[in-house]
This record gives structure tokens, sequence and C-alpha cells, in this order.
């Protein structure tokens, strides 16, 4: 049997040697340390200077209309009324759909794409997704406008409010540019980044946890479930954020579609407005000042929603990973 | 293709089994079989691993594979539960029978299959997201068990099978990484115990593990020999002296010689054999 070597003779070597070496400077550690850590401050000031940028440039308007302006739905330039409830619901609404749309398909699509398709077949799908992520916001509104709505208008849509109709959501007549419509067009712009993100946490998870569960007789399914989707959740989750940042700031595409109307509506039919699309649509016919800084504080109103979303997010992320760990067996 | 090969049981199976009792009529009884390895040659690709490997494994008994690195212990254990067809592009040609069924007839699911051996792996994998008792009880689950009084009696059963039960009792709804090494690797054995397999596969359990932690598994494996069929992969020449019953020699994906353990340490037929023993290897 080999035995190892006596610990004192084992170490006297390399100790000796090292002593008589020069000690190694700590002045390049050092230097990395500081230079990473001034470059994450960059990164904390840019978004401190954009938030009081927009701080700055709607003080007027914050101070004329306090906390009315995050609870009012009137938007009237003409007598400058400005409220910006419609709007921020608008954004939240429209965004939530596309989360509910978008998320299953983009994990569904990951999981296809790393535990089940053809090897053959990856590659190909793996490209045309990220065609769809390359493809102008502006052009996707247009085929929106011209494709999308009509057809979902003659099918999807009657059929919704034929078997959900009785909902609140799905009643109402029908115009085709609406919420709704938004929140798929969101969707779609979403799917990419979502599915490349969590296809890449699939991706990392490790061979041996899924030949841990297959070894205990799990079919692929439940390989996927128990030793895959669980071992990823965490950073499902932060691609789903990731998408949900997308889909709070998505612009163009949905002014084209949700039909640019301030109101709080029930049905999703109805035609809706976002944050983002009211600072587009308005902001070159801004021309009293202080509809200039209402549109400045509906940009700082859509910084503050992004935060508060992610901060949520955060949240709930941290509530998730540890009760899952610590789920008694009893 | 491969099932073409082997067609349906057949009368030989019930005659190899009596063989080893005419071949050793001087011992007791030759003791019952648990899997029946004839002809077995397995490809990755183009690229053969095994070369034609005829072996019998006993029943509740240690078997030892050893061999140097790259001569296709591995992949052997693995077809003893079908684990190596999770890599694309393999094929099997010969047969392997556990208690003289087929594993590789076109009626048997592999999952199936891997309910009754279970596998025990090189570095330890416990479900990260899962608690140490869940852990355990994943794999009935699996099974669709959901009588939570059940589950506590085979939590507690398997845990202490494993010799972990005293160390984890007090923590169970804690996460299973947040034991040591060597108990992560005790609590994987208790998880594939706790299906009750018939057989329990080790691919070197111990290659991770400190002096302390590799005799407890060593201890373990002694023990669990008294109610399970052992198949345990080694590259310490020690261990598979000190752990197994019978041994087998592979290299080169060929299963150069095989027999008690005792016989092959002390009293090797092939000169290989002996060279690789005494570490003589070329
Ligand atoms: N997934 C694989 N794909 C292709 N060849 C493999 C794969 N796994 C193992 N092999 C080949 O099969 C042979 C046996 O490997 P393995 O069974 O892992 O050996 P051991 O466990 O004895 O080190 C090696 O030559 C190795 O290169
Ligand atoms: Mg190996």
């Amino acid at each position: 049997m080999e035995i190892a070597t006596p610990p004192a003779a084992a170490s006297l070597a390399p100790r000796s040697a090292a002593q008589a070496m020069v000690p190694p400077s700590r002045f390049g550690d050092k230097a990395f340390e500081w230079l990473t850590l001034a470059m994450a401050m960059a990164v904390v000031l840019l978004v401190i200077l954009i938030g009081w940028q927009l701080w700055r440039g709607s003080s007027l308007a914050v101070q004329k209309f306090g906390f009315h302006f995050l609870t009012t739905s009137t938007w009237d330039p003409v007598t400058e009324q400005f409220g910006a409830l419609p709007f921020i619901y608008g954004t939240l609404v429209s965004s939530f759909i596309a989360l509910l749309i978008a998320v299953p398909l983009s994990v569904a699509t990951a999981v296809y794409l790393t535990e089940l398709a053809p090897l053959w077949i990856r590659q190909p799908i793996v490209s045309l997704i990220e065609m769809l992520a390359a493809i102008p916001s502006v052009i996707l509104g247009l085929w929106g406008i011209f494709v999308m709505i009509p057809w979902l208008r003659d099918y999807p849509f009657p059929l919704l409010k034929r078997f959900f109709g009785w909902t609140p959501f799905f009643s109402g007549p029908i115009y085709g540019t609406s919420m709704l419509a938004g929140g798929i067009i969101i969707a779609i712009m979403i799917l990419p980044i979502i599915t490349s993100v969590s296809r890449e946490i699939l991706r990392s998870v490790p061979n041996l946890q899924r030949e841990a569960a297959y070894a205990l007789g799990a079919t692929r399914w439940e390989v996927t479930r128990i030793a895959v989707l669980s071992y990823a959740r965490k950073g499902l989750f932060g691609a789903v954020i990731l998408g949900l940042g997308r889909a709070l700031g998505e612009t163009m595409a949905v002014t084209m579609v949700i039909g640019n109307t301030p109101q709080i509506a029930a049905s999703l039919f109805k035609p809706g407005y976002t944050l983002a699309s009211v600072i587009a649509n308005e902001f070159t016919e801004a021309t009293t000042d202080i509809y200039l800084q209402a549109l400045f504080e509906i940009g700082l109103v859509l910084f503050g929603v992004t935060i508060l979303v992610n901060l949520i997010a955060q949240l709930l992320l941290k509530t998730l990973t540890t009760t899952s760990t610590t789920r008694a067996v009893q | 293709m491969v099932n073409l090969i082997m067609a349906s049981p057949d009368p030989a199976v019930v005659e190899h089994v009596e063989r080893p009792a005419e071949l050793s009529p001087t011992t007791e009884p030759a003791p019952p079989l648990t899997f029946q390895v004839k002809n077995v040659s397995i490809w990755y690709g183009e690229k053969r691993a095994i070369d034609d490997v005829t072996l019998d494994i006993a029943s509740n008994a240690v078997t030892a594979i050893i061999g140097p690195s790259g001569c296709g212990k591995s992949t052997f254990l693995r077809c003893l539960n079908r684990m190596h067809e999770l890599v694309p592009k393999t094929r099997v040609e010969g047969r392997v029978l556990l208690q003289g069924e087929d594993l590789y007839s076109s009626t048997v699911d592999p999952a199936i299959v891997r309910r009754r051996v279970g596998m025990v792996f090189q570095k330890s994998n416990p479900f990260p997201t899962m608690s140490i008792g869940e852990n355990v009880i994943i794999g009935l689950r699996l099974n669709g068990v959901r009588n939570q009084k059940f589950l506590n009696e085979r939590l507690e059963k398997s845990l202490r099978m494993a010799a972990l039960w005293d160390e984890v009792k007090d923590d169970l709804h804690k996460s299973g990484t947040s034991l040591s090494g060597g108990q992560q690797q005790r609590l994987c054995i208790a998880r594939a115990l706790a299906v009750e397999p018939e057989v329990l596969l080790m691919d070197e359990p111990c290659s991770a593990l400190d002096p302390i932690a590799t005799a407890k598994i060593e201890e373990l494996i002694y023990e669990l020999k008294a109610q399970y069929t052992i198949v345990t992969v080694t590259h310490n020449m020690q261990q598979a002296g000190r752990i197994s019953d019978f041994t087998a020699f592979l290299y080169m994906g060929r299963l150069i010689e095989f027999g008690s353990t005792t016989k092959i340490f002390t009293n090797p037929s092939q000169k290989q054999t002996e060279d690789y023993i005494t570490g003589r290897f070329g």
C-alpha cells in the first residue's frame, strides 16, 4: 500500500523554497480591485444620473400635480390636466399579458431545445429564434397592423369572446387594436431573449443531475422536472425578469397596435396606452412647458415602475429559494 | 438490430444458471446469479468500448471491476442498467440477463430496469433544491407513493442503511448540499436504496472522498451486501481487495480475467492481471 510521505517531510521542502522567494507584489491585486470597483460604480452612477435628469426635467410638473399625477386618469394637454394612471395601467397589463404568453412558450422551447430535440434540428431553431430578435420593432409593428390585427379580429378574438365573453376581460366590441394585441406583440418581442437565456441556463445544468434522476427510473419528463427545471429555476426566473424589463419599456411596435387611448377598461379588447408609447407619440407635440414636463414625469414613472417591478421580483426570488430548501418532510 | 439477436427467452438460460454447480462440485452449491452477461459488446458510434464480455454476477456479493482508466469499466457498469443509452449513438450486442430476464428485449422499459438496478456515481449528486429528506424519497414519489407514513418509514430505513441517519436525523429539512462530501455520497446511496432495488451499481463511489469517508463507504458496502447485489468500479486495488468477493479485470474493453477476489489477487492466471495488480503495468 502506498503510504503517504510523512507530512513534515513533504511540506518542509516547498516551504523553504517559498521563503527564499520574494513575496508576490499585492499591487496587481489592488489595481484590479479598484478598477472593477470603478466600473461597477460607473453603472450605478449612470442609473442615478438618469433618474436625476428625469427628476429635474419634470420638477415643475411634480410640484404642480403632486401625487395626483399617479392617481388620476385625465390626460388633456389643452386644459393642462395630466394624470398618468391609464398609462401605468396599460404598461403593467400589457407586460403582464406578454409574460403570460411568452414565458410558457419560451421555457418550453428552451426545454425542447436542450432536453428533447434531435441534435440536427437544434441549431436551425436557435438561428430562427435569433432572427426573430433581429427584426426591427417598427417592422414588427407594421406586420402587427396589417397581418396580426386583422387575423386576431377575425378568428381568435371572436372565439375568445364566445367562450370567455361572460368574464369582463373578453366582453364588449372587438376593434382589433387593443390591449390584448399590444400584449401579444410584446410577447413576440420578448420571446427570443427569454428563450435564449433560458436555453443557456438549462444547458448549464450538470449532466450528473440528469443522470441522478435517470438512475432512479425517472422518465424524460420527470428528469426535466426534478433534475433540470428545479435546478435551473432561479436562473429561469432571472430570464423572465430580463424579459419583463424589455416588456415594460417596449415602445414602437406596441404603439402601433395598442390603440393609444388613455383609458382603464377591464376588457382586453378595448384599446389602451402605455407609458413608453405616450412619450414617443406626444414628445414632438409638447409645445407648452408643462406638457413637456408631464411627459418627462411619465418617463420618471416608467423608470420607477421598472425599478419597483425588479425589486419585487428580487424579493420573490429570495422567498422562492429559501422556502424550497427548508421545506420539511415531516 | 440488437433485438434480433436477443430473441425470446430461451432454455439455455435455465441451463446456464445451473452450470456453475457442476464446475465446482467440491464446494457448497454455487451462489444464485443476479446478472448473466453474455458476449456483450458496446459501441460509442464507431468506437468499440466493450468487446465481447461474458461473465456472471453473483447475488448478495460484491463484484469489483478493475482496470486502467478508459478500459471500459464505467461503460460496462452502465450497460447493467441501460444508463449508457443516455449517450447518443450507442449500440449494444449480446445479452444481459437480470434474474433470467433480457434487459435489452424490446418490451423492456429502461426506466423500469433502472428502478430495479440502482446506481451511485463517482461524484455525489444530490438534488440541490431538495431537502435531505426529499432527496431520499424522491424515487418513491416518482413511483407514485403518497402515503406519508410509509414515506417517513422508508426515509428512516434508507438513511439508517446508508449509515447516515444519526448524523442527519435532526436536519432532514436542510438542503442536501449542506452536507460534507462523504455524507452527500451516503445520501445518494440512501436515495438509491429507498426504492428497494435488487442491485446497486457504484462507479468509483469513493474516488472523490477523503480516507475516513472512504472507510465509511467501504464498511457500508460490506454491510449492504447481505441484502443487495453490488457491482462496484474502483481504480483502487486495495479497495477491491478489501470489499469485493469477485473481481473482474478489464483491459481495453476486454475481460482479461474474472474470478474470486482472493484468487485474482493471490494467484492470477493471466500475466496481464498480475502485472496490473502488482503495479507493473506497462
Ligand atoms: N460518451 C462517450 N462517447 C464516446 N466515447 C466514450 C464515451 N464514454 C466513454 N467513451 C469511450 O469508451 C471507452 C471506455 O470508457 P469508460 O467506460 O468511461 O472507461 P473507464 O470507466 O474504465 O475509465 C473510452 O475509450 C472512452 O473514450
Ligand atoms: Mg469511469
